[in-house]
C-alpha cells in the first residue's frame, strides 16, 4: 500500500527543521493545495517537536499511501519517552505539562484528516496521521 | 550560532525572518530583540514573517511573547506579511495572535508604527531630550 516509505530520526531541533522540509516536499510532490501543505507541515512541526521534548526523541516515518484513487501522505511519530498517563486530557486544547500552549496534540489533529495516538506509560507514545490529498 | 539580524530604524527595531527557524534560533531572537529594545530605547518593533512558511504553535508562542515583552518595555509590536494560508493554518491551530497589531506588508505596518507612536507622544511632549 506504501508508495515509499523513508525513515527519519527526531534527535535534535535540526532534525525537526529536516522532518519538515522532507514532508514540505513530498506534499509538494504529490501536489498538495498550498493551504493543505502547510496544514501537514504544521502538524509536522508540531509531533516532530513533541517526540523530541516529551519523548526524548525517536522518529518519523514517512509514507505515501494510496486508497482506491486517493493519495495521502501519511507520517508516524514514534517515541520511547515516558508516555502519556492520560491521554484524553492531553488531547484537551490548552492542556499543558511542557509550559507550552497545549494546542500541539489538539491542534494537530485538527490540520489533517486522520489522527491516531497510542501511548503507554513508561513505553512511549506513536502518533499517525494522514493527510489525503 | 546563527542569528536573526535586527535593523535599527530611528526610534524602531526591524526584524525580517527568513530562515526555517529551529526552537533555539526563535529563542534567542527573543532574548536579543528585548535586549536591543532596553539598549536603543526603541517605541516600536516590526516583525515581517512574509518568508515563514509556518507558523506553528511554538513560533506563535514566541511572536506573543514579543510583543507582550516589548509592551511592558513601552515598545509596541507589529507583525506584517503574514501568508493566507499560514493565517488559515494558525487559526486553525488554534491561535489567533489575539494581543498583536498586525498588517499586511512592511509598508502599512510602518505607517500603523508612526501613526501610533506620533498619537502617543501628543498628550506629553516634554520629552525634549535631542540627540
Amino acid at each position: 500500500m506504501a508508495l515509499k516509505s523513508e525513515l527519519f530520526n527526531i534527535t535534535t531541533s535540526a532534525d525537526v527543521v529536516k522532518v519538515r522540509q522532507v514532508t514540505r516536499q513530498w506534499a509538494t510532490e504529490l501536489k498538495f493545495s498550498l493551504v493543505d501543505q502547510t496544514k501537514l507541515v504544521t502538524a509536522t512541526s508540531e509531533l516532530a517537536r513533541n517526540t523530541l521534548e516529551h519523548g526524548g526523541g525517536g522518529s518519523m516515518l514517512a509514507e505515501i499511501v494510496e486508497e482506491g484513487a486517493r493519495r495521502g501522505i501519511k507520517l508516524v511519530f514514534d517515541d520511547k519517552g515516558p508516555g502519556i498517563p492520560n491521554l484524553e486530557l492531553a488531547l484537551r486544547d490548552g492542556y499543558t505539562t511542557g509550559g507550552g500552549m497545549g494546542l500541539g496534540l489538539s491542534g494537530s489533529k485538527r490540520l489533517v484528516n486522520d489522527f491516531q495516538i497510542k501511548s503507554e506509560p513508561g513505553r512511549g507514545t506513536t502518533v499517525t496521521i494522514i493527510r489525503w490529498k | 550560532m546563527d542569528r536573526i539580524p535586527i535593523l535599527k530604524v530611528g526610534d524602531c527595531l526591524l526584524v525580517t525572518i527568513q530562515v526555517d527557524m529551529h526552537d533555539e534560533l526563535a529563542m534567542s531572537l527573543q532574548a536579543d530583540l528585548t535586549a536591543q529594545i532596553a539598549k536603543y530605547a526603541s517605541r516600536g518593533v516590526l516583525i515581517d514573517i512574509s518568508s515563514l512558511e509556518i507558523v506553528d504553535s511554538f513560533i506563535g508562542r514566541m511572536l506573543a511573547n514579543i510583543a507582550a515583552m516589548s509592551r511592558v518595555l513601552d515598545a509596541q509590536t507589529v507583525l506584517t506579511g503574514m501568508q493566507p494560508a499560514v493565517a488559515i493554518t494558525l487559526v486553525e491551530l488554534g491561535m489567533a495572535l489575539p494581543g498583536i497589531k498586525t498588517a499586511l506588508n512592511v509598508e502599512r505596518g510602518m505607517e500603523l508604527l508612526k501613526a501610533y507612536l506620533s498619537q502617543d507622544l501628543e498628550p506629553e511632549e516634554t520629552d525634549g531630550s535631542e540627540e
